[in-house]
C-alpha cells in the first residue's frame, strides 16, 4: 500500500505548490492560469486520443463553444445580447459583482453541458467512423465551427464578442480566474482518474487496442465512446467561460476555436508527455508551457514552425512519450506492475 | 423435435463473382458440439462471418433461438449470446489478461450503472478462475499482446466463456498451438460444453481432433453442404476423402 | 434565401456560376489525384496535401518576383514541389510509412502545421495573388465571361490525368507503383525497391499538388493558412469518386466546384469554407451510415 500513501502525498504536495504559487509569484498568475488550461487541454484530449485511440483534431470545438455559450449566458440574464454584441465595443454595459458572479456560476455548467449534449449529437454520427475519417472529419467540425461563429451576427460574427468584463471589488482578477481553471482541473483529474480505473476506462481500452473485437464481444462500443467525448467536451465547454472572461475578448478564430494554436497544442502536449496515462499529459502540458513561457521568444516568431517540427519528431522517434520512457527505463517505479504470481489454485 | 439453437438455411453469400456460400443449411441443436470441416477455401470462415454479422448475406437466413439474426450487426448478435473467436487471435494487446477478461463480462448484464463501476469482485474471481481453467493463470498480469499465438488462442477463449454465451463458434481452435497441448484442449472445450453448457459450433482442420470433439459434422467444399452425418460417418464418407484429397 | 430566386431569374448567371465552379473543380482534381494515389499506394491519407498546394502557389510567386512571366512557372512549381515532395519522405515519411494509422495521421498532421507556420514565417500572413497575363474571353454578348487561365487549367488536368494514367500502365515505375500498392511484401520479395516506390509516389504527388497550387495562384488567392481547406476538399472528392478511379476523380470534382460556388451564391461567400466542411461531414457519416445498414464500415 506504500504507493497509494505515496500518491497521497504526491496530491498534497502538488496542492499546497498550487494554492501557494499565485501567492508567491504574483506576476506570473496569469502565465500559472495559462498552466492550467493547458493540462485541461492534454487531459481532455488523451481521453479520446490516448486512451480510447481516436485522434480528434476538433476537440477545441467545444472549448470555442463553451466559451461563447457562457458569455451569452453571462450577458443575456441581464441584457439583450444582440443588442450588446452589435454594440462591441462602442458602450460595453457593466456588471456589478454579483451580476458578474451568478453569471459566471450559471454560465458555466450550462457551457459544459451545452458541450457535453453537441458532443453526444454530433457523436452519433461522427463516433461511427473509424482511423482516417473520424480524425479528417473533427478537422472539418473544429474549423466548421469557426467558420460559422465568425459569420453570426448574434454573437458577433467575425468582429468577435466581448464577454463580460471583471467588476471591482472582488479581489484580484488573475487571482480569482487562477483559482476557477485550477478548481476545473482538480475535478477534471480526479474524474478521469475515478472513470479509467473501473470498466469505462478498461471498455475505451478495448476499443483503442481492438475495435472490432471488442464488438464481436457485444461491448456497448457507442455509449462508451459517447461518453468518453461527452466527458471530454463537458470540461472544455466548462473551461471556455472563465477563459474567455479572463482574456476579456473572443475572437472566433484566435480565442474561441483557436485551431491552429490550441487545437494543436492538445494534441501535441498529450503526445508529449505520454498517451493514454492520466499522468502523461499533465506532464507534457506541464513542460510544453513551461518551456514555450521561457524561451519561445527568442524563437522570434519561429515557435510555431518548432511546434510543427516537434510533432513529428515526437510522433516518429518518440511516440510513446515521457511517461511511456520513464516505464522503460524505470519498469520498477513507473511501470506495469507483474506481482509475484503463486502458483494458480488448482496447480 | 425442438427447433435448434442455430438454423442456419439456404444461406449464400458471393464475393464479386467468388460464390463462397451457396445454399448452405445446418443446424445446432442446443447442448451439442457440431463440427464444420472442409478444405481450404471451402467457404467455412466466411458462413462463420455470416453468422455473426461480420458481412450481410446474398439469400438466405440465419435464426438464433429462433429469433432472424441475419439483418442484425455484430454487436447486436453477440448481446444474444452468439459469440465467436477469431482464426487469427483478436486479443486487448496492451491490456493484462486479467482486464481482458474482466472487460468480457456478458454485455447482457451491463446497466449504465455498470459502465462507470469498478470491476466486481465477483468477476475478477471468475476471470482468475477461468484462466485457471485454460491454463494462463500464471501470465494473468501480463500484457496480451506479449503472449504466445497459442497463449492468445487460450486467452480468446477463456474471454469468450467468460461472456456466458449460448452458443461459441470457433473459428480453429487447435492450429497453431503445440500438438502435445491439443488434448488439452479437446478436454476444455469438452468440459466447457459440459460443465459451462455452452453448446459449441467449431470449425477445425485437425481430423484427429474434431472426430473426438463433435457429436455432427458438416462438410463444406466450394462453398456448398458436400455431407453431414456423425464422425463415423463422414470420416469413411467417400466424397469427403476426394474432396480433402483433391479428387475433384 | 432570395438568392435561388434570382439564380431561377437569371439563367446565364447560373451558367455562369456553374462553369467558374467546374473549372475551379478542375483544379480540385489535381490535388485529389494526388491524394488518391498517396492513399492507394501508401495507405497515408496525406493531412499536409492542402500545405503542399498552398505551396506550390507561393513557388510561382517567388518565380514570377524573380522575373520569370507567371505562366512559364507552371512547369517549374511542380519540378521544385517534388523536390521538396522528396526531401519530405526522405526526412520523416518513410519511418511512418509501414507504422500505424495513429502515428502516419499525427505525422502528416504535424508536417501540415510545419509547412503553413513556415509559409507564414517567410511570406506573411497576408492573401496573395499572382496576374496570369491571360485574358478574359466573353460569350453570347458579355453574358458568360471565362477567364482563359481557368480554360487552360481544365487542359492541364486532362493532360495530367492522362499522363498519370498512362505512367501507371505502361511505364516500369508505373508498374512497380500498382504492384507495391496491392501488396507491398509481395512486391519487395519479387525485387521491387518499395522504398523508391514510395518515394516517387510522394515526390510525384507533391509536384501534382504544386501544378494545382500554381493554377490556384493564377486564378484565386492564396494565404498561409487556406492549406487545410484543399486537403478536406481532396479528401471529399476521393471518398466520392473512390480510389483509383481517374474518370470518376474529375467528375466529382467538377460537382464540388460547381456545388461550393452555388452555395457560395446561396449563402453567401462567408459561407463557402463552412460548406465545404459541412458537407464533409455529412458525406462521411452519411455514408458510414449507409454503410451500416450493410454490416460494413466506412474504412
Amino acid at each position: 500500500m506504500t504507493r497509494v500513501r505515496n500518491d497521497y502525498v504526491l496530491y498534497g504536495a502538488i496542492g499546497v505548490a498550487a494554492i501557494a504559487a499565485p501567492f508567491v509569484f504574483p506576476s506570473f498568475q496569469i502565465q500559472l492560469s495559462f498552466l492550467w488550461l493547458m493540462i485541461l487541454f492534454a487531459m481532455t484530449w488523451d481521453i479520446m486520443g490516448g486512451q480510447m485511440g481516436y485522434n480528434s483534431f476538433g476537440n477545441i470545438l467545444y472549448f470555442g463553444v463553451g466559451m461563447y455559450v457562457s458569455a451569452v449566458v453571462q450577458v443575456g440574464l441581464f441584457y439583450d445580447v444582440a443588442a450588446y454584441t452589435s454594440a462591441a465595443g462602442a458602450n460595453i454595459q457593466s456588471f456589478t459583482p454579483s451580476q458578474f458572479l451568478w453569471g459566471l456560476a450559471l454560465g458555466m455548467p450550462v457551457a459544459g453541458l451545452a458541450a457535453a449534449v453537441l458532443a453526444a449529437v454530433l457523436g452519433a454520427g461522427m463516433l461511427g467512423l473509424r482511423g482516417h475519417y473520424f480524425a479528417i472529419g473533427t478537422l472539418g467540425l473544429g474549423i466548421l465551427a469557426a467558420e460559422l461563429a465568425g459569420a453570426w451576427d448574434y454573437i458577433g460574427a467575425g468582429s468577435g464578442m466581448v464577454p463580460p468584463l471583471f467588476p471591482d471589488g472582488l479581489g484580484s482578477r488573475p487571482r480569482f480566474f487562477y483559482f476557477v481553471l485550477f478548481g476545473i482541473v482538480v475535478a477534471a483529474f480526479f474524474t478521469l482518474r475515478w472513470l479509467y480505473s473501473g470498466r469505462f476506462g478498461l471498455a475505451i481500452n478495448a476499443i483503442r487496442d481492438d475495435e472490432d473485437k471488442a464488438e464481436a464481444m457485444g461491448l456497448h462500443t457507442r455509449r462508451y465512446k459517447t461518453v468518453a467525448w461527452g466527458v471530454s467536451a463537458f470540461f472544455l465547454g466548462l473551461a471556455g467561460g472563465p477563459v474567455g472572461a479572463m482574456i476579456g475578448f473572443i475572437d472566433p478564430r484566435d480565442t474561441a476555436f483557436a485551431g491552429t494554436t490550441w487545437g494543436v497544442f492538445m494534441v501535441l502536449m498529450a503526445i508529449l508527455g505520454g498517451k493514454g496515462t492520466i499522468w502523461g499529459p499533465v506532464i507534457g502540458a506541464t513542460i510544453f508551457h513551461v518551456t514555450q513561457e521561457l524561451f519561445w521568444t527568442f524563437l522570434l516568431g519561429w515557435q510555431r514552425v518548432a511546434m510543427g517540427a516537434l510533432i513529428v519528431l515526437i510522433v516518429v522517434f518518440f511516440p510513446q512519450g515521457i511517461m511511456g520512457w520513464l516505464r522503460e527505463r524505470m519498469p520498477e517505479r513507473f511501470g506495469h506492475r507483474v506481482e509475484d504470481s503463486p502458483a494458480g489454485p488448482g496447480d | 423435435m425442438a427447433e435448434a439453437l442455430l438454423e442456419v438455411t439456404n444461406v449464400s453469400k458471393s464475393f464479386g463473382g467468388v460464390i463462397a456460400n451457396d445454399d448452405v443449411s445446418l443446424s445446432v441443436p442446443e447442448g451439442r458440439i457440431v463440427g464444420l470441416i472442409g478444405p481450404n477455401g471451402s467457404g467455412k470462415t466466411t458462413l462463420f462471418n455470416s453468422i455473426v454479422g461480420f458481412h450481410p448475406i446474398d439469400s438466405g437466413s440465419v435464426k438464433f433461438e429462433g429469433r432472424e439474426v441475419s439483418r442484425m450487426r455484430v454487436p447486436q448478435i453477440a448481446r444474444l449470446g452468439l459469440l465467436r473467436t477469431f482464426q487469427q487471435t483478436r486479443v486487448y494487446g496492451r491490456m493484462t489478461c486479467v482486464q481482458n477478461m474482466q472487460i468480457s463480462t456478458p454485455p447482457r448484464e451491463e446497466g449504465l450503472r455498470d459502465m462507470f463501476a469498478k470491476a466486481r469482485s465477483g468477476a475478477t474471481e471468475k476471470a482468475e478462475a477461468l484462466l485457471e481453467f485454460v491454463g494462463l493463470y500464471q501470465k494473468r498480469l501480463l500484457f496480451a499482446g506479449d503472449l504466445s499465438f497459442g497463449q492468445q488462442k487460450l486467452l480468446e477463449f477463456a474471454m469468450a466463456l467468460m461472456n456466458e454465451p449460448k452458443l461459441l463458434l470457433l473459428d480453429e481452435p487447435t492450429a497453431g498451438i503445440n500438438p502435445t497441448l491439443i488434448n488439452g484442449i479437446i478436454d476444455r472445450l469438452k468440459r466447457a460444453n459440459a460443465d459451462l453448457g455452452v453448446t459449441l459450433l467449431i470449425i477445425e482442420h485437425n481430423m484427429r481432433a474434431i472426430m473426438n470433439l463433435a457429436e455432427h459434422i458438416y462438410c463444406l467444399a466450394h462453398g456448398q453442404l458436400l455431407a453431414q452425418g456423425p464422425p463415423a460417418e463422414i470420416k469413411d464418407n467417400q466424397r469427403v476423402i476426394d474432396a480433402y484429397l483433391g479428387a475433384h | 434565401m432570395d438568392n435561388i430566386q434570382i439564380l431561377i431569374d437569371a439563367p446565364s448567371l447560373a451558367l455562369q456560376l456553374a462553369i467558374d465552379g467546374i473549372l475551379i473543380g478542375a483544379i480540385l482534381a489535381l490535388a485529389a489525384f494526388g491524394m488518391a494515389l498517396v492513399w492507394g499506394v501508401m495507405n497515408i491519407i496525406n493531412i499536409a496535401q492542402g500545405e503542399f498546394v498552398i505551396m506550390g502557389g507561393y513557388a510561382t510567386l517567388t518565380l514570377t518576383g524573380l522575373g520569370i512571366p507567371p505562366l512559364l512557372t507552371l512547369p517549374l512549381a511542380p519540378v521544385v514541389m517534388f523536390v521538396v515532395g522528396w526531401i519530405i519522405y526522405r526526412i520523416v515519411i518513410f519511418r511512418v510509412v509501414d507504422r500505424d494509422l495513429f502515428i502516419s495521421i499525427l505525422a502528416t498532421f504535424g508536417i501540415s502545421i510545419l509547412l503553413q507556420q513556415l509559409i507564414n514565417q517567410i511570406y506573411g500572413p497576408d492573401i496573395q495573388a499572382v496576374q496570369s497575363g491571360l485574358t478574359t474571353r466573353f460569350f453570347f454578348d458579355d453574358a458568360l465571361r471565362l477567364p482563359e487561365i481557368r480554360m487552360l487549367a481544365v487542359g492541364i488536368v486532362i493532360v495530367f490525368g492522362l499522363g498519370l494514367a498512362v505512367f501507371l500502365k505502361s511505364t516500369r515505375m508505373g508498374r512497380a507503383i500498382r504492384a507495391t500498392s496491392q501488396n507491398p511484401r509481395a512486391a519487395r520479395i519479387m525485387g521491387v525497391d518499395t522504398d523508391k516506390v514510395y518515394a516517387t509516389t510522394y515526390a510525384l504527388n507533391a509536384a501534382i499538388c504544386g501544378a494545382a497550387g500554381s493554377l490556384i495562384v493564377m486564378t484565386l488567392v492564396i494565404g498561409p493558412f487556406s492549406g487545410i481547406v484543399y486537403t478536406v476538399r481532396s479528401f471529399l472528392i476521393v471518398i466520392v469518386a473512390g480510389l483509383g478511379n481517374i474518370p470518376a476523380v474529375i467528375v466529382a470534382a467538377f460537382g464540388l466546384g460547381a456545388a461550393e460556388n452555388y452555395a457560395g451564391f446561396i449563402l453567401g461567400a462567408e459561407f463557402q469554407v463552412a460548406f465545404v466542411f459541412g458537407l464533409l461531414v455529412v458525406i462521411i457519416v452519411g455514408r458510414n451510415l449507409l454503410l451500416g445498414r450493410q454490416r460494413k464500415y466506412l474504412k
